[in-house]
């Protein structure tokens, strides 16, 4: 499996990886719904295999900014995983979780932090979750870190790790809304040798 | 005053003053700025990784690794008429965005970055005036050849200039 490219996984195997990241999204989006103890409707996530370059105008520009959960991958395979939403949808989700008792104002507190970490946390745990239970893989997720700063700043992360294998980013973006319309944005990082692993748990041979 | 033109995430252009060149939300990457100061040619390079040789078959974008991409943007610069020995060079980003950066050979890869960077350019016997690089923050950049002004900003900090 030491030849495997992103290229080639992408040109065979992106429907299934489409399909995985929809499951996952949609079970991050059930957990996020139990949290806030309300309905979160979601829409089809779209997953999208982008140049560098594009990755940031499709978040609403470079500089647009956001709240970043960074976090690790391990067990039977390794990686990282990143959930990105815009700043104004951090402050309603972090609105609801806090039932009102959010400040008022721009930046963010230390609590406020806390509990979008918190989010973050819930939302790929399930995601990943969902994963480790289609594949039958052990996947266990580090704590998470957060970062708000410019989308294009935060994407640097995940980009810098896809630039090690290739030239594009897997990118899965998940609408959904109660009262209001949220994108949120997954990038799941498997370590090269882990997309074998993740395509075989499946039943599907990789050359 | 002339046109800003955008260089992308594993990008770089050439321009000539009164335009400049800027690159919008450098994270772990960096913006290198080259400028001849007597034709006024300057060019702008946002790079990921800084080493093309440690990697293999990682695709085709030259532009994406410090070497490689200094080399490219230096020998178009050249081609557009400036003199490699009157360059000069500005570096900026190379944050560390998260504690925590994936596996290990990504520990401090915005470090690694300017290091990268900056050994490229004593390489190629171009000075590095200033660099605004590390810490844990976005920038984004704008390059001026008519003065040789990198101007960065971050959010939530004052702008500056190098």
């Amino acid at each position: 499996m030491g030849n495997i490219t992103l290229e080639k996984v992408s040109e065979s195997y992106m429907d299934v990886l489409k399909e995985l990241g929809n499951i996952g999204a949609g079970n991050a989006m059930t957990a996020l719904s139990q949290m806030l103890g309300c309905k979160v409707d979601m829409r089809v996530p779209q997953v999208k295999l982008l140049d560098f370059q594009e990755v940031g105008a499709m978040m609403g520009g470079e500089e647009q900014i956001m709240v970043g959960v960074f976090l690790g991958v391990e067990g039977d395979i390794t990686g990282s995983m990143m959930f990105l939403v815009e700043k104004a949808s951090a402050k309603h989700l972090i609105a609801k979780l806090m039932m009102g008792m959010a400040p008022e104002g721009d930046d963010f507190s230390e609590m406020e932090l806390s509990a979008m970490k918190e989010v973050g946390n819930i939302i790929t745990g399930a995601y990943l979750n969902s994963l480790a239970t289609i594949t039958n893989l052990k996947i266990f997720p580090t704590p998470p870190e957060l970062a708000v700063d410019m989308a294009g700043a935060i994407l640097s992360v995940p980009a810098i790790q896809f630039g090690i294998i290739g030239d594009k980013l897997l990118l899965i973006q998940s609408q959904f809304f109660d009262e209001v319309e949220i994108d949120g944005y997954f990038i799941l990082i498997p370590d090269l040798d882990s997309y074998g692993k993740i395509l075989g748990s499946l039943g599907i041979p990789v050359e | 005053m002339g046109e800003i033109i955008k260089v992308g995430m594993a990008d770089l252009k050439t321009c000539v003053s009164p335009d400049g060149l800027t690159t919008l939300g450098l994270g772990s990457c960096i913006g290198i700025a080259i400028r001849d100061p007597v034709t006024k040619i300057g060019g702008l390079a946002h790079i990921m990784l800084p080493d093309s040789t440690a990697i293999r078959g990682s695709g085709q974008n030259i532009a994406k690794f410090a070497d490689t991409g200094i080399e490219e943007l230096v020998r178009r610069m050249v081609a557009m008429g400036a003199n490699k020995s009157r360059m000069t060079a500005k570096l900026a980003g190379g944050a560390t965005m998260f504690a925590f950066q994936g596996k290990s050979n990504m520990v401090q890869v915005g470090v690694r970055n300017a290091e990268a960077s900056v050994k490229k350019l004593q390489e190629l016997r171009i000075p590095v005036l200033a660099q605004d690089t590390g810490a844990d923050y976005g920038r984004t950049v704008i390059f001026y050849p008519e003065t040789g002004d990198y101007v960065i900003r971050a959010v939530g900090r004052p702008e500056r200039t190098i």
